[in-house]
């Protein structure tokens, strides 16, 4: 479990960090290293550099900001789990971090990282489109921001440029109405059927996120629709929920056939959707 | 013999005396050792499963900085011998194998090329720069695929994929089957399984140009059988090689073989006069170390139709994989030598046919063969029981042999030592609360939940075993020396890698000695210090290892008296030892301690006439018969009728291995064995494609119980002792795995039991019971 020789670059500010990613070609972000060192171990990447962002402060932390909450890049999973202020504003962030890996994993791996990743199965994904959650993205022309629906866009591909660093995940606060429920591959923990549910008991409508059922995460919009101005009761959440799947060409992998994970992408929606609803 | 003196360590729940060092990360493993001058040694494998080798360059990886060598079959396959199998049946065909494959491949993962470097990385990096021209070949990976007569030939020069059948019939099974009420019949698929010990294989092997010796460290359980083959292999005589086991962490049979590797290293140490090192990936682990089960079988049982079993017929196919490692042929027989349980049958037949394919081989794994016994039998005492509408505890104590009738003659040619079969059974059911559970079952039933209760009682054989039974022997060696110093050394040839003898030897060489438990250390795993030893497997170290020791102590105890005798002024008759000190009969007041008597031998100014110094014996002991623990185990789950997951409710479990010298070994060995149970009918298999692609490689594929997949035990005993030994004691390694696996799936599939589900092979994943309550919907 080797990998093939790179050169190591630790910036200690953003901008260098860019320049770096400028003027190296085939360069890595270096995060958490969670998906990245894995898969240059077996080989499956082969960077000749790598940026390590450790160094970085401005794209760690996790603080109030204009009336959203502002979650550096760098935050790990266990600085999400953990967050008091995320625990009373966003709590649909902490549940859904306490589904990655195990405690070593999440003590090092980041929401950033894993975002820009993108694995299919990846949890943050669900949470972060059922949030209508945006990514602030930095390049050399600046910052921009990027919504979550436009955020993923193929499999393990994101609207993030080679030479552009995603700094930080911007959420809003949110009722206790959420819920994250998911069902793991059994050898490697990720996703088979992740949702996440945002229920707006006021303004009648709910978000789903969906991940680990297609080649990229998704919004339920079918389930949305239908709960649409509706009251939540279990026959109306049972009804919407049969549409989890619609409209999506579902994944097979000796993990679980197509059918099987659509099936849980349906019964994991409406027990998202009780969950949150029940909160 | 000198066990029965005792001051008091023996049946204690002491701590291991290993875990200090391991858990602190004192302990060295084979990749904690280090050499002065080491290189690194580097495998590179086949990408296919099957395939032509037209050519291989190796230009570029020689010159790249840090590569000492690189080598291909023509180098060094001459030089290393073929790899041996001790198990070969008569007339089977078998491949030549070989430590590199020379101009095909057989199996994902069969090396090919070796790069020897000055480190790790450099070794590494030339593996990529080595360009291998395959032309991929036809590949079967299916068993019962391989028997059709268009099949693609695993080894084409073979020109079959048959390597053997092998036959067991015993008592008269015609008559058995026309005195059947009923037959019933099940197809019965044991899945291969990886072993995935936590720490992979590796060696390291150090030549001595000088004295003309090789040392191999190696991450196995057994250097004694390493030093016993190695030789032929690689022409170093057995009297200049010295085999070391460090800490080893797992085996689980996956280290219960002479591989390729160790080989390689030895020789391309000798022929480089450097240290050689190779440290196996987690990829290597789980393509090219032995894989585990892999039988498919038919079965058919004879039945009275007042539950009386008469008679199990078997006809099993058993996938090798492409070679055949140590014992790859007789791990399958060992399913039929199983096959009739805890039961009272007149008759049992295998008729078994051994199959090579393109995957890696099959061996000894996590019960080794035995674990495919219990799970038929146990299975199908249920489906009888569900056949019949009998009772599933009845029928079992029907035909359970009766306390008096050991030593039991089995169907199968066995003679189990000792048992008592029905009072583990009503020791579980108790635990389990056996009547409240069942009417828990029919309330959870009558609200509509797939609520499940299994059961299995399970005999098993340990202590492998007398030597008659064994390819090279089945005795096992010990050495027992009070230092100068009064210090007691005891030396084992059993090799414990884990299961804590380092413990339990201690406790009972205390006893017998009479001296602090603190004053012993325990040694193995080095063959120059454990000269002889059969090393652990099936369950025998302790049985037979443990025996070993205590004959030393015998030996050594009959000298000291000897001595005490003499200094005490007295005759040997009139010594009474007692708790360490010798006196003489009716004055207690003067003694010698060990301490004296070892200065004295030691010394050897004061001793008898004739008498050899030192304080010291060793001694081989011989077991006269295999032992057969047993026990049962009761299991309630509910299954999940939305997605087929299944929870564990209840976890009871009765075994009885005789005597336990050490109660907290015992435990921890049966739930390590449990744990895997769980894992193999949950969720473990391994996965080739049609292509013999392995699509489980890694631990992001192949899934091993963790902590939380664990439920409470609740764990007893019941203790019968075993007549073939002087403690009494049978053996627990693999007892836990032997004896769960068929108590969980029979629990899932009594949960499944109202929807009219028979049967479901293993692993019993979600989306398996989930298709299943699918299809009796529709």
């Amino acid at each position: 479990m080797i990998p093939a020789p790179f050169s190591y670059l630790r910036p200690a500010s953003l901008e260098q960090a860019l320049g770096a990613l400028a003027s190296h070609e085939d360069a890595k972000i270096l995060a958490g290293g969670h998906s990245l060192l894995p898969a240059m171990k077996l080989r499956l990447a082969q960077p000749r550099v790598l940026i390590d962002l450790s160094r970085v402060t401005d794209l760690k932390g996790i603080r109030e900001d204009r009336g959203q909450i502002l979650l550096g890049a760098m935050a790990t999973h266990y600085e999400v789990e953990s967050s008091p202020l995320l625990r009373k504003s966003c709590p649909l962030l902490p549940e859904v971090a306490a589904h990655i890996g195990d405690v070593q994993v999440r003590n090092r791996g980041t929401i950033g990282g894993s975002l820009v990743h993108a694995d299919p199965a990846a949890d943050w994904p669900a949470a972060i489109l059922a949030l209508d959650a945006e990514m602030e993205v930095a390049g050399p022309g600046g910052r921009r921001l990027v919504k979550a629906t436009d955020f993923f866009t193929d499999m393990m591909q994101v609207a993030i440029q080679p030479n552009e660093i995603l700094c930080s995940i911007r959420v809003p606060s949110t009722a206790a109405t959420v819920a994250y429920v998911k069902f793991a591959q059994k050898a490697s923990g990720f996703a088979i059927a992740g949702v996440a549910a945002v229920v707006n008991k006021k303004a009648a409508t709910v978000q789903v996120g969906i991940t680990g059922v297609a080649p990229k995460p998704y919004r339920a919009g079918a389930v949305e629709e239908a709960l649409r101005g509706q009251l939540l009761t279990s026959n109306s959440i049972a009804a919407a929920a049969e549409h989890a799947a619609d409209e999506v060409e579902t994944l097979n992998d000796i993990h679980a056939s197509a059918d099987y994970r659509a099936h849980l992408a349906l019964v994991n929606t409406r027990r998202a959707l009780e969950l949150a609803a029940s909160r | 013999m000198a066990a029965k003196k005792s001051n008091g360590y023996v049946g204690r729940a002491l701590k291991r005396v290993e875990d200090p060092r391991l858990i602190q990360g004192l302990a060295s493993y084979l990749d904690d050792l280090i050499l002065p001058g080491q290189l690194h040694a580097a495998l590179l494998r086949s990408p296919y499963a099957h395939a032509r080798i037209n050519s291989i360059k190796t230009d570029a990886a020689r010159a790249c900085p840090g590569v000492v060598g690189v080598f291909v079959g023509a180098d060094v396959n001459q030089a290393c011998g073929v790899i041996p199998c001790a198990a070969l049946m008569p007339d089977q065909k078998a491949p030549q194998h070989t430590v590199l494959a020379s101009d095909r491949v057989y199996f994902v993962g069969h090396p090919v090329a070796v790069v020897v470097a000055a480190d790790r990385y450099a070794a590494r990096d030339a593996l990529d720069l080595i360009e291998v021209d395959y032309e991929a070949l036809p590949v079967v990976s299916d068993p019962e695929k391989a028997l059709a007569k268009d099949s693609p030939l695993t080894h084409p020069h073979l020109g079959t994929n048959l390597a053997f059948t092998w036959t067991l019939a015993q008592g008269d099974l015609a008559v058995a089957f026309r005195q059947a009420d009923r037959v019933i019949k099940q197809r019965m698929v044991h899945q291969r399984l990886i072993p995935m010990a936590i720490e992979p294989r590796g060696c390291l092997a150090s030549w001595h140009p000088g004295e003309q010796t090789l040392t191999l460290y190696t991450s196995t359980q057994i250097p004694h059988l390493v030093r016993t083959l190695l030789p032929a292999m690689i022409g170093v005589p057995e009297n200049k090689l010295r085999v070391v086991a460090p800490e080893v962490g797992g085996g689980f049979g996956s280290k219960l073989n002479l591989y390729a590797e160790e080989a390689l290293c030895s020789h391309l140490a000798m022929r480089l006069r450097a240290p050689v090192k190779w440290i196996e990936t987690r990829r290597e682990n789980a393509s090219a170390t032995i894989h585990g089960r892999d039988q498919i079988g038919e079965y058919e049982v004879a039945v009275k139709k007042d539950g009386t079993v008469l008679a199990v017929k078997a006809r099993s196919i058993a996938d090798l994989g492409a070679y055949n490692q140590l014992l790859t042929p007789a791990i399958p027989t060992l399913t039929g030598s199983m096959l009739s349980g805890c039961y009272k049958l007149k008759a049992v037949r295998m008729d078994l046919l051994g199959v090579y394919t393109h995957k890696m081989a099959t061996d000894a794994y996590r019960g080794a063969g035995r674990p495919e016994a219990t799970y038929t039998i146990e299975r199908l005492m249920d489906l009888i029981a569900a056949e019949l509408s009998l009772d599933r505890v009845q029928i079992r104590q029907k035909n359970f042999p009766k306390p008096a009738e050991f030593p039991f003659n089995t169907a199968t040619g066995l003679t189990y030592d000792s048992g008592n079969y029905q009072g583990a059974l009503k020791k579980a059911q108790e635990l389990a609360g056996w009547t409240k559970l069942l009417q828990q079952q029919a309330a959870a039933r009558k609200a509509g939940a797939l609520f499940g209760i299994g059961l299995s009682t399970y005999v098993e054989i340990c202590a492998l075993g007398p030597s008659k039974m064994m390819a090279a022997g089945g005795w096992e060696w010990g050495c027992v020396r009070i230092e100068m110093s009064g210090k007691v050394t005891v030396i084992t040839g059993a090799t414990p890698h884990g299961q804590g003898q380092e413990t339990s030897f201690a406790q009972l060489s205390a006893d017998a000695l009479g001296v602090p438990m603190e004053d012993i250390v325990v040694m193995r795993g080095d063959t120059a210090v454990a000269h002889y030893g059969r090393d652990t497997y099936g369950s025998r170290a302790t049985v037979i290892g443990g025996t070993a020791i205590l004959m030393c102590i015998d030996k050594v105890v009959a000298k000291a008296r000897r001595l005490a005798a003499h200094l005490l002024g007295t005759k040997e008759k009139q010594v009474e030892f007692k708790q360490g000190h010798f006196s003489v009969k009716g004055s207690p007041k003067k003694t010698l301690g060990w301490k004296q008597l070892a200065a004295e031998a030691y010394v050897a100014k004061n001793i008898p006439k004739d008498f050899e110094p030192g304080l010291e014996a060793s001694s081989f002991f011989e077991p006269p018969n295999c032992t057969y623990p047993f026990g049962t185990h009761i299991v309630a789950v509910e299954v999940s009728r939305e997605t087929g997951e299944v929870r564990i409710l209840k976890y009871v479990a009765v075994d009885d291995c005789g005597p336990q010298i050490n109660p907290l070994l015992v435990e921890g060995q049966v739930q390590g064995g449990i744990a895997h149970s769980l894992g193999q009918v949950l969720f473990e298999r391994a996965v080739y494609d049609e292509n013999g692609q392995l699509l489980t490689g890694e631990f992001m594929d192949y899934p091993l119980p963790r902590a939380k997949d664990i439920p409470e035990y609740i764990m007893d005993s019941t203790v019968t002792p075993s007549p073939s030994n002087p403690m009494g004691i049978k053996g627990v390694g693999e007892a836990g795995t032997i004896g769960a696996t068929p108590a969980i799936a029979n629990a899932i599939l009594d949960a499944l039991s109202p929807l009219g589900i028979r049967h479901l092979d293993l692993p019993l994943t979600p989306e398996k019971v989930w298709r299943a309550i699918q299809k009796k919907k529709h």
